[in-house]
Protein backbone atom coordinates (compact mmCIF):
# COMPACT_ATOMS: atom_id res chain seq x y z
CA UNK A 1 0.00 0.00 0.00
CA UNK A 2 1.31 3.67 -0.56
CA UNK A 3 1.87 5.21 2.40
CA UNK A 4 0.00 8.12 3.66
CA UNK A 5 -2.75 8.38 1.53
CA UNK A 6 -5.74 9.90 3.35
CA UNK A 7 -9.04 10.88 1.40
CA UNK A 8 -10.55 14.26 2.36
CA UNK A 9 -13.95 15.58 1.45
CA UNK A 10 -15.78 18.52 2.00
CA UNK A 11 -19.81 18.55 1.56
CA UNK A 12 -22.13 20.85 2.98
CA UNK A 13 -24.19 19.28 6.15
CA UNK A 14 -27.27 20.62 4.49
CA UNK A 15 -28.93 21.94 1.17
CA UNK A 16 -32.10 22.75 0.13
CA UNK A 17 -34.32 20.47 -2.56
CA UNK A 18 -32.72 20.94 -5.66
CA UNK A 19 -29.76 23.13 -4.62
CA UNK A 20 -26.67 23.02 -6.67
CA UNK A 21 -23.78 22.01 -4.14
CA UNK A 22 -20.01 22.32 -4.68
CA UNK A 23 -17.86 19.29 -3.11
CA UNK A 24 -14.27 19.46 -2.59
CA UNK A 25 -12.46 16.25 -2.53
CA UNK A 26 -8.77 15.79 -2.05
CA UNK A 27 -6.49 12.36 -1.23
CA UNK A 28 -2.57 12.39 -0.51
CA UNK A 29 -1.08 10.51 -2.83
CA UNK A 30 2.40 10.66 -4.63
CA UNK A 31 0.97 9.87 -7.69
CA UNK A 32 4.27 8.95 -9.12
CA UNK A 33 3.98 9.15 -12.77
CA UNK A 34 6.58 6.30 -14.07
CA UNK A 35 8.89 8.50 -15.62
CA UNK A 36 10.88 9.62 -13.21
CA UNK A 37 14.02 7.85 -12.46
CA UNK A 38 15.84 7.70 -9.02
CA UNK A 39 19.74 8.08 -7.79
CA UNK A 40 20.72 5.27 -9.59
CA UNK A 41 19.22 5.59 -12.60
CA UNK A 42 16.75 3.01 -12.36
CA UNK A 43 12.71 4.06 -13.27
CA UNK A 44 10.72 4.38 -10.28
CA UNK A 45 7.76 2.47 -11.19
CA UNK A 46 4.54 3.83 -11.77
CA UNK A 47 2.09 4.34 -9.11
CA UNK A 48 -1.12 6.32 -9.07
CA UNK A 49 -4.46 6.76 -8.24
CA UNK A 50 -6.36 5.82 -11.52
CA UNK A 51 -10.26 6.31 -11.00
CA UNK A 52 -11.82 8.60 -8.75
CA UNK A 53 -15.83 7.97 -8.38
CA UNK A 54 -18.84 9.55 -6.27
CA UNK A 55 -22.12 8.28 -5.76
CA UNK A 56 -25.13 9.68 -3.80
CA UNK A 57 -27.92 7.07 -2.83
CA UNK A 58 -26.28 4.44 -4.68
CA UNK A 59 -26.65 6.39 -8.03
CA UNK A 60 -23.47 7.83 -9.58
CA UNK A 61 -22.07 11.20 -9.75
CA UNK A 62 -19.70 11.51 -11.25
CA UNK A 63 -16.64 8.67 -12.54
CA UNK A 64 -13.00 10.10 -13.46
CA UNK A 65 -9.99 8.46 -15.16
CA UNK A 66 -7.09 9.87 -13.87
CA UNK A 67 -3.59 9.73 -16.00
CA UNK A 68 0.46 9.90 -14.82
CA UNK A 69 -0.39 13.20 -15.60
CA UNK A 70 -1.69 14.33 -12.89
CA UNK A 71 0.04 15.83 -10.20
CA UNK A 72 0.14 15.31 -6.06
CA UNK A 73 -2.51 14.85 -4.08
CA UNK A 74 -5.27 14.88 -6.82
CA UNK A 75 -7.55 17.56 -6.07
CA UNK A 76 -11.48 17.17 -7.52
CA UNK A 77 -14.06 20.40 -7.20
CA UNK A 78 -17.65 19.56 -8.60
CA UNK A 79 -21.06 20.51 -8.80
CA UNK A 80 -23.90 17.93 -7.58
CA UNK A 81 -28.15 18.61 -7.38
CA UNK A 82 -29.39 16.80 -3.98
CA UNK A 83 -32.89 15.85 -4.49
CA UNK A 84 -33.24 14.29 -1.11
CA UNK A 85 -31.39 13.70 2.06
CA UNK A 86 -28.65 10.82 2.16
CA UNK A 87 -25.12 10.01 1.86
CA UNK A 88 -22.30 10.79 -0.94
CA UNK A 89 -19.79 8.11 -1.27
CA UNK A 90 -16.86 8.46 -2.59
CA UNK A 91 -13.87 6.28 -3.95
CA UNK A 92 -10.29 5.97 -5.13
CA UNK A 93 -8.84 3.31 -6.85
CA UNK A 94 -4.99 2.98 -6.46
CA UNK A 95 -2.55 1.52 -9.53
CA UNK A 96 -1.60 -1.27 -6.65
CA UNK A 97 -5.24 -2.33 -6.21
CA UNK A 98 -5.77 -0.89 -3.15
CA UNK A 99 -9.48 0.99 -2.68
CA UNK A 100 -9.52 4.16 -0.69
CA UNK A 101 -13.30 5.47 0.27
CA UNK A 102 -15.17 7.91 2.29
CA UNK A 103 -18.96 9.12 3.08
CA UNK A 104 -20.64 12.34 4.34
CA UNK A 105 -24.20 12.87 4.87
CA UNK A 106 -26.67 15.56 3.57
CA UNK A 107 -29.68 16.42 5.04
CA UNK A 108 -31.94 18.02 2.56
CA UNK A 109 -34.60 19.97 4.57
CA UNK B 1 -14.28 62.39 -33.67
CA UNK B 2 -13.04 59.68 -35.51
CA UNK B 3 -9.48 60.91 -35.37
CA UNK B 4 -9.73 61.03 -31.96
CA UNK B 5 -11.24 57.86 -31.28
CA UNK B 6 -8.28 56.38 -33.55
CA UNK B 7 -5.41 58.50 -31.18
CA UNK B 8 -7.18 56.75 -28.35
CA UNK B 9 -6.98 53.52 -29.76
CA UNK B 10 -2.88 54.32 -31.21
CA UNK B 11 -2.28 55.58 -27.41
CA UNK B 12 -3.76 52.11 -26.21
CA UNK B 13 -1.87 49.83 -28.17
CA UNK B 14 0.88 51.40 -27.48
CA UNK B 15 0.54 51.19 -23.78
CA UNK B 16 0.00 47.18 -24.12
CA UNK B 17 2.98 47.73 -26.42
CA UNK B 18 5.59 49.22 -24.31
CA UNK B 19 4.46 49.31 -20.54
CA UNK B 20 5.28 46.36 -18.41
CA UNK B 21 2.24 43.83 -18.14
CA UNK B 22 3.39 43.00 -14.32
CA UNK B 23 4.62 46.07 -12.66
CA UNK B 24 3.53 45.84 -9.31
CA UNK B 25 1.74 44.08 -6.49
CA UNK B 26 -1.72 43.24 -7.19
CA UNK B 27 -4.42 44.86 -5.10
CA UNK B 28 -6.04 41.50 -3.55
CA UNK B 29 -6.86 41.21 -0.21
CA UNK B 30 -6.20 37.76 1.89
CA UNK B 31 -8.55 36.43 4.04
CA UNK B 32 -8.57 32.51 4.52
CA UNK B 33 -11.30 30.51 5.22
CA UNK B 34 -13.20 33.79 5.42
CA UNK B 35 -12.26 34.21 8.83
CA UNK B 36 -8.51 34.91 9.50
CA UNK B 37 -7.68 38.60 8.07
CA UNK B 38 -4.06 38.22 6.75
CA UNK B 39 -1.93 41.71 6.32
CA UNK B 40 -0.45 41.67 3.22
CA UNK B 41 0.58 45.01 2.95
CA UNK B 42 2.16 47.44 5.66
CA UNK B 43 4.57 50.34 6.41
CA UNK B 44 8.19 49.52 5.75
CA UNK B 45 10.15 48.94 9.50
CA UNK B 46 11.85 51.94 10.24
CA UNK B 47 15.54 50.16 9.33
CA UNK B 48 14.88 49.98 5.62
CA UNK B 49 16.04 52.68 4.10
CA UNK B 50 14.97 51.80 0.25
CA UNK B 51 11.42 50.61 0.42
CA UNK B 52 8.36 52.42 1.93
CA UNK B 53 5.73 49.62 1.26
CA UNK B 54 6.25 45.65 2.42
CA UNK B 55 4.58 43.60 0.67
CA UNK B 56 4.10 39.57 1.30
CA UNK B 57 4.69 37.09 -1.85
CA UNK B 58 0.96 36.81 -2.58
CA UNK B 59 0.31 39.74 -3.62
CA UNK B 60 2.45 39.28 -6.57
CA UNK B 61 0.99 36.01 -7.37
CA UNK B 62 -1.46 34.66 -9.78
CA UNK B 63 -5.51 34.93 -8.83
CA UNK B 64 -5.80 31.38 -9.02
CA UNK B 65 -2.53 30.18 -7.30
CA UNK B 66 -3.95 33.12 -4.33
CA UNK B 67 -7.04 31.03 -4.15
CA UNK B 68 -5.49 27.87 -3.33
CA UNK B 69 -4.33 29.58 0.36
CA UNK B 70 -7.85 31.24 1.10
CA UNK B 71 -9.29 27.84 2.16
CA UNK B 72 -7.03 25.45 4.65
CA UNK B 73 -9.15 22.41 2.77
CA UNK B 74 -7.59 23.54 -0.93
CA UNK B 75 -4.58 24.80 0.72
CA UNK B 76 -1.91 21.47 0.28
CA UNK B 77 0.56 22.80 2.94
CA UNK B 78 -2.46 21.93 5.34
CA UNK B 79 -1.72 17.93 4.80
CA UNK B 80 1.81 18.84 6.41
CA UNK B 81 0.16 20.65 9.42
CA UNK B 82 -2.11 17.51 9.53
CA UNK B 83 0.96 15.66 9.33
CA UNK B 84 2.86 17.46 11.97
CA UNK B 85 -0.28 17.10 14.46
CA UNK B 86 -0.03 13.45 14.68
CA UNK B 87 3.76 13.89 15.31
CA UNK B 88 2.44 16.62 18.32
CA UNK B 89 0.43 13.70 20.11
CA UNK B 90 3.50 11.33 19.75
CA UNK B 91 5.36 10.47 22.26
CA UNK B 92 9.50 9.60 21.44
CA UNK B 93 12.78 9.01 23.01
CA UNK B 94 14.05 8.35 26.36
CA UNK B 95 11.49 10.67 28.27
CA UNK B 96 8.52 9.10 26.69
CA UNK B 97 7.22 12.39 26.31
CA UNK B 98 5.29 14.15 23.21
CA UNK B 99 4.87 18.13 21.98
CA UNK B 100 1.50 18.10 23.92
CA UNK B 101 3.09 16.32 27.06
CA UNK B 102 4.16 19.79 27.86
CA UNK B 103 2.70 22.54 25.36
CA UNK B 104 -1.09 21.21 25.89
CA UNK B 105 -2.93 21.84 22.41
CA UNK B 106 -0.75 23.32 19.69
CA UNK B 107 -2.90 26.15 20.05
CA UNK B 108 -0.55 26.84 22.98
CA UNK B 109 2.34 28.22 20.69
CA UNK B 110 0.36 30.79 19.17
CA UNK B 111 2.29 33.95 18.57
CA UNK B 112 5.51 32.56 18.67
CA UNK B 113 6.16 32.11 14.75
CA UNK B 114 5.51 35.94 15.17
CA UNK B 115 8.79 36.68 16.90
CA UNK B 116 11.11 34.05 15.78
CA UNK B 117 14.16 33.86 15.16
CA UNK B 118 14.63 35.20 18.80
CA UNK B 119 17.83 35.83 21.34
CA UNK B 120 17.91 32.54 23.38
CA UNK B 121 19.25 33.84 26.60
CA UNK B 122 20.59 30.59 27.64
CA UNK B 123 22.15 29.34 24.79
CA UNK B 124 23.71 32.91 24.19
CA UNK B 125 22.57 33.34 20.77
CA UNK B 126 19.64 33.86 18.04
CA UNK B 127 17.86 30.65 17.81
CA UNK B 128 15.29 29.53 15.17
CA UNK B 129 11.81 28.19 15.08
CA UNK B 130 13.61 24.78 14.16
CA UNK B 131 16.47 25.03 16.43
CA UNK B 132 13.76 25.17 19.39
CA UNK B 133 12.10 21.66 17.76
CA UNK B 134 15.40 20.05 18.19
CA UNK B 135 16.30 21.48 21.72
CA UNK B 136 12.64 19.94 22.63
CA UNK B 137 13.45 16.96 21.44
CA UNK B 138 16.49 16.18 22.33
CA UNK B 139 16.62 17.75 25.79
CA UNK B 140 13.14 17.02 27.01
CA UNK B 141 12.16 14.27 24.97
CA UNK B 142 15.07 12.27 24.58
CA UNK B 143 14.67 11.77 20.85
CA UNK B 144 16.50 12.28 17.99
CA UNK B 145 17.02 15.37 16.51
CA UNK B 146 15.45 16.10 12.72
CA UNK B 147 17.39 16.82 9.35
CA UNK B 148 16.99 20.98 9.46
CA UNK B 149 14.95 21.30 6.20
CA UNK B 150 13.60 17.51 6.82
CA UNK B 151 9.68 17.04 5.92
CA UNK B 152 8.76 16.31 9.72
CA UNK B 153 10.49 19.56 10.67
CA UNK B 154 9.55 21.72 8.15
CA UNK B 155 5.52 20.08 8.78
CA UNK B 156 6.13 21.05 12.55
CA UNK B 157 6.89 24.62 11.95
CA UNK B 158 4.09 24.53 9.73
CA UNK B 159 2.17 23.94 12.20
CA UNK B 160 3.63 26.27 14.75
CA UNK B 161 3.41 28.99 12.02
CA UNK B 162 -0.25 28.04 11.41
CA UNK B 163 -1.40 29.12 14.78
CA UNK B 164 -0.30 32.21 14.58
CA UNK B 165 -1.50 33.09 11.48
CA UNK B 166 -3.21 36.97 11.15
CA UNK B 167 -0.26 37.89 14.00
CA UNK B 168 1.73 40.56 12.54
CA UNK B 169 5.59 39.65 12.64
CA UNK B 170 7.39 41.07 15.27
CA UNK B 171 11.06 40.46 15.43
CA UNK B 172 13.39 42.10 17.73
CA UNK B 173 16.17 43.11 16.47
CA UNK B 174 18.08 45.22 19.16
CA UNK B 175 19.46 44.29 22.29
CA UNK B 176 21.51 41.04 22.56
CA UNK B 177 20.13 40.13 18.58
CA UNK B 178 21.69 43.33 17.00
CA UNK B 179 24.81 41.88 16.33
CA UNK B 180 23.38 39.26 14.20
CA UNK B 181 20.88 41.35 12.81
CA UNK B 182 23.66 43.58 11.34
CA UNK B 183 25.45 40.40 10.34
CA UNK B 184 22.40 38.82 8.38
CA UNK B 185 22.13 42.91 6.91
CA UNK B 186 25.53 42.22 5.68
CA UNK B 187 24.23 39.00 3.78
CA UNK B 188 21.59 40.53 2.44
CA UNK B 189 23.67 43.31 0.39
CA UNK B 190 26.90 41.33 -0.49
CA UNK B 191 26.80 39.75 -4.18
CA UNK B 192 27.39 35.88 -4.70
CA UNK B 193 28.30 33.57 -7.21
CA UNK B 194 29.27 33.64 -10.59
CA UNK B 195 26.23 36.68 -11.55
CA UNK B 196 26.95 38.75 -8.44
CA UNK B 197 23.98 38.91 -7.16
CA UNK B 198 22.64 39.99 -3.71
CA UNK B 199 19.47 39.43 -1.64
CA UNK B 200 19.01 43.62 -2.51
CA UNK B 201 19.43 42.90 -6.44
CA UNK B 202 16.33 41.15 -6.93
CA UNK B 203 13.91 41.40 -4.03
CA UNK B 204 14.95 44.96 -3.29
CA UNK B 205 15.67 46.88 -6.48
CA UNK B 206 13.43 44.32 -8.81
CA UNK B 207 11.00 43.31 -7.20
CA UNK B 208 7.63 43.69 -9.23
CA UNK B 209 9.69 43.08 -12.69
CA UNK B 210 9.85 39.24 -13.99
CA UNK B 211 12.70 36.97 -13.69
CA UNK B 212 11.72 34.77 -16.45
CA UNK B 213 8.57 33.36 -16.06
CA UNK B 214 8.60 34.40 -12.28
CA UNK B 215 6.49 37.61 -10.40
CA UNK B 216 9.33 38.81 -8.40
CA UNK B 217 8.86 39.28 -4.81
CA UNK B 218 10.12 41.20 -2.11
CA UNK B 219 11.19 37.38 -1.01
CA UNK B 220 9.51 37.81 2.04
CA UNK B 221 9.56 35.27 4.67
CA UNK B 222 6.11 35.67 6.59
CA UNK B 223 4.48 33.26 4.55
CA UNK B 224 7.10 30.16 5.13
CA UNK B 225 6.96 27.32 5.68
CA UNK B 226 5.79 27.90 1.81
CA UNK B 227 4.22 24.89 -0.48
CA UNK B 228 5.55 25.27 -3.60
CA UNK B 229 3.59 24.36 -6.62
CA UNK B 230 6.35 23.13 -8.77
CA UNK B 231 7.83 20.60 -6.06
CA UNK B 232 4.53 19.92 -4.36
CA UNK B 233 6.04 20.29 -0.76
CA UNK B 234 6.22 22.28 1.95
CA UNK B 235 9.59 24.60 1.89
CA UNK B 236 11.65 25.33 4.99
CA UNK B 237 13.56 29.12 4.52
CA UNK B 238 16.65 27.88 4.74
CA UNK B 239 15.98 25.60 2.10
CA UNK B 240 14.82 28.52 0.07
CA UNK B 241 18.07 30.61 1.31
CA UNK B 242 19.92 27.51 -0.28
CA UNK B 243 17.86 27.49 -3.53
CA UNK B 244 18.37 31.52 -4.35
CA UNK B 245 22.02 31.24 -3.32
CA UNK B 246 22.51 28.36 -5.88
CA UNK B 247 20.99 30.44 -8.40
CA UNK B 248 23.51 33.19 -8.14
CA UNK B 249 25.89 30.17 -8.62
CA UNK B 250 27.38 30.21 -5.68
CA UNK B 251 28.75 28.01 -3.31
CA UNK B 252 25.66 28.01 -0.77
CA UNK B 253 25.39 28.06 2.86
CA UNK B 254 24.22 24.97 4.56
CA UNK B 255 20.85 25.01 6.26
CA UNK B 256 20.95 25.91 10.28
CA UNK B 257 24.19 27.49 9.46
CA UNK B 258 25.25 30.81 11.38
CA UNK B 259 25.10 32.52 8.26
CA UNK B 260 21.67 31.58 7.46
CA UNK B 261 20.36 32.39 11.35
CA UNK B 262 21.37 35.73 10.76
CA UNK B 263 20.02 36.26 6.92
CA UNK B 264 16.61 34.72 8.94
CA UNK B 265 16.60 37.51 11.22
CA UNK B 266 17.47 39.99 9.27
CA UNK B 267 14.63 38.95 5.97
CA UNK B 268 12.14 38.65 8.95
CA UNK B 269 12.37 41.46 10.45
CA UNK B 270 12.26 43.10 7.02
CA UNK B 271 8.57 41.64 7.30
CA UNK B 272 7.66 42.91 10.61
CA UNK B 273 3.84 44.58 10.59
CA UNK B 274 3.20 41.87 7.97
CA UNK B 275 0.82 38.83 9.36
CA UNK B 276 1.97 35.03 9.69
CA UNK B 277 0.63 33.08 7.08
CA UNK B 278 2.58 30.06 7.05
CA UNK B 279 1.96 27.57 5.39
CA UNK B 280 1.35 29.83 2.30
CA UNK B 281 1.06 28.96 -1.11
CA UNK B 282 3.34 29.94 -3.94
CA UNK B 283 4.13 29.05 -7.24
Amino acid sequence: MASGVKPRVKVPKTAAAGDTITIKTLISHKMESGQRKDDDGNIIPRSIINRFTADFNGQNVIDVTLEPAISTNPYFEFEAIVPESGEFTFTWYDDDGDVYDTAKKITVS
Amino acid sequence: MQLKAKTIGLVTTLSIACGPVWADPDTDQLTINGDITIITEAAAPSHMEYIDTIYSGWRFRSDETQAVQMDDFDNPGMLGVENALAAWDTEEGSEGKSCASCHGAAESLAGIRAVYPKWNEAKGMVTTLEMEVNNCRETRMGAEKWKYTGGDMTDMVALISSVSRGMPVNVAIDGPAQSTWEAGKELYYTRTGQLELSCANCHEDSYGLMIRADHLSQGQINGFPTYRLKNTKLNSVHARFKGCVRDTRAETFAPGSPEFIALELYVASRGNGLSVEGPSVRN
